[in-house]
């Protein structure tokens, strides 16, 4: 096993209504060398904080999360992540943000090579003088996915890294990834809201519930690659998992309309 | 474009001379009070050649430099200090805010009567005069990094003092031009005060020694030197570097 959580909670204290607040509880996740695992959820299950949790960025508040049976005990160059929301330095150039995690642990020339190397393979080699703010938003998403693979991580952490792209740039990434993923053996902890997504990404899909935040389901997905988008054993596995998901938004919303309810 | 700015600015200093040249051509002030555009011209032209205005510039660039040095370590350290520490900053913000806001004359009395009439009681109100405005830059730099960009600095490997040095201060970066500028404006509009009330050499007591002299012409001389030093090195240093530094960092649309 790479990655151990268990029976993780996590609950925020609430200062406003002095309480805790639970996000979710019991987690139980274990994660396989060179597994590609998606998390699918509804919006405020906890995805993101699990994996702040796992990068080391948030502590438990019950439960340990291992890498390589070692308790995590804070961030490190192990782990890489590519956030929700853009993340990049935006005073240095493209090709220097890809540098900026390994110049310092990697010899100039192996950094230089590898940073060249990812540059290409999210095709950004073109672009890699510009600064940040000259990019589209799904350009600054692939520095992001590059940076962090360039880390060369034994696991990479990745929250819907493709939701603000558009339909085409995201199969595009998302064909990309998967190649990167057989080429380079890594092992990946995928977040997204994307069901077709998850399964064409994955080994394995756990999804997420609602109040409390919980594991509902975890499915192998024993598919073979390449998998086509309209395949039927996929379409028939995203209405399984369609449905599932609907009970939980539905019983998410229902909490929230109650709650502005109960304030109005 | 710039040309054709360029010639607009210089039809105006041109329309202006002109009319006043006009207004002392028609004799409604004495010449001791108003001066013509010749006679500051003369006394523009005297100064620089008798090397009077380049000693008392080299004067003031001393103490401009002395104090605005001073005053930007200072400030950085007060800076620092408030915007890392939240309980440094509930106790001491508030003055630093209100200190800023004491107009820079006010401390010439004081520095009078610390420093006597020296070059030091100059220095002084110069370093007072810059120092709370780098202060609050340097904290706004500090707390206006954003949590997320130190989030993924720590996911890859970066903490501490490396953290300090290739994220927090690189992000503030905007911060500390913008407070390197106003730290310069008002040290700038501070050692005219305090060299003004003191026993020279210097630009600001050349000023008070030709007022005490009646040469109205060598005191508009000198208020233009004044201007034009400060608008030089505003706009053609700091407002170009904060500019770029600005766009660099993805602050700036264009
Ligand atoms: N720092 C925090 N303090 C208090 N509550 C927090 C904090 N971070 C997250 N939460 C709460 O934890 C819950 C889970 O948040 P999280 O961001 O992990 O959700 P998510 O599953 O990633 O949602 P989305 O799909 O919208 O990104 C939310 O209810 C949120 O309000
Ligand atoms: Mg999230």
């Amino acid at each position: 096993m790479l990655l151990e959580i268990e029976h993780v909670n996590k609950s925020y204290w609430d200062d406003k209504q002095q309480v805790h607040f639970p996000v979710f509880s019991d987690v139980m996740i274990s994660i396989n060398e060179n597994q590609f695992v998606s998390i699918l959820g509804p919006s405020g299950c906890g995805k993101s904080t699990l994996l702040s949790m796992i990068a080391g960025l948030e502590e438990t508040t019950e439960g340990t999360i291992k890498l390589n049976r070692e308790p995590i005990s804070g961030p490190g160059p192990d782990r890489g992540m590519v956030f929700q929301q853009p993340s990049l330095l935006p005073w240095l150039n493209v090709k220097e943000n890809i540098l900026f995690p390994i110049k310092k642990r990697f010899k100039k020339k192996e950094a230089e090579e590898q940073a060249a190397y990812f540059l290409q393979l999210v095709q950004l080699d073109k672009f890699q003088h510009h600064y940040i703010h000259e990019l589209s938003g799904g350009m600054q998403q692939r520095v992001a996915i590059a940076r962090a693979l360039a880390m060369n991580p034994k696991i990479l952490l990745m929250d819907e890294p493709f939701a603000a792209l558009d339909e085409q740039t995201r199969e595009n990434l998302q064909d990309k990834l998967l190649a990167i993923w057989q080429k380079k053996k890594k092992t990946i902890l995928f977040v997204t809201h994307s069901i077709k997504e998850a399964l064409i990404l994955s080994d394995r899909v756990i999804v997420m519930g609602t109040n409390p935040g919980r594991i509902i389901s975890d499915v192998n997905i024993n598919l073979s690659r390449p998998r086509k988008r309209e395949d039927e054993q996929i379409i028939i596995l995203e209405k399984k998992i369609r449905k599932l998901l609907k009970n939980e938004v539905n019983k998410a919303l229902k909490d929230v309309w109650s709650n502005e309810f109960q304030n109005a | 474009m710039n040309f054709k700015m360029l010639s607009k600015q210089l039809l105006f200093l041109v329309f202006f001379i002109t009319i006043w040249q006009l207004v002392y051509s028609i004799g409604i002030f004495e010449a001791i009070v108003f001066p013509s555009p010749k006679n500051v011209a003369f006394a523009l032209y005297n100064g620089f050649s008798s090397g009077d205005f380049l000693i008392a510039l080299g004067a003031s660039f001393k103490h401009l430099l002395l104090g605005i040095t001073t005053a930007l370590f200072i400030g950085t350290v007060i800076g620092l200090i408030l915007g890392k520490s939240k309980v440094a900053n509930e106790t001491a913000g508030m003055y630093l805010i209100g200190m800023q806001s004491i107009p820079s004359i006010v401390w010439v009395p004081l520095a009078i009567m610390l420093f006597g009439f020296t070059e030091s009681s100059v220095v002084f109100v110069v370093v007072l005069g810059g120092t709370f405005v780098m202060a609050l830059q340097v904290r706004s730099a500090i707390q206006n990094i954003s949590p997320q960009l130190v989030r993924a600095a720590k996911t890859m490997g970066v903490n501490g003092i490396e953290l300090f040095y290739r994220v927090e201060i690189p992000a503030g970066m905007p911060h500390y031009i913008t407070g390197i500028r106003l730290a310069w404006a008002f040290s700038w509009r501070a050692l005219m005060a305090g060299e003004l009330l003191s026993n020279g050499p210097g630009l600001g007591y050349s000023l008070r020694y030709a007022q005490d002299y009646a040469r109205m012409d060598q005191v508009i001389a000198i208020i233009i030197v004044i201007g034009v030093i400060g608008a030089t090195v505003d706009h053609g240093i700091f407002s170009k570097i904060e500019r770029n530094v600005m766009k660099r960092w993805g602050l700036l649309k264009q």
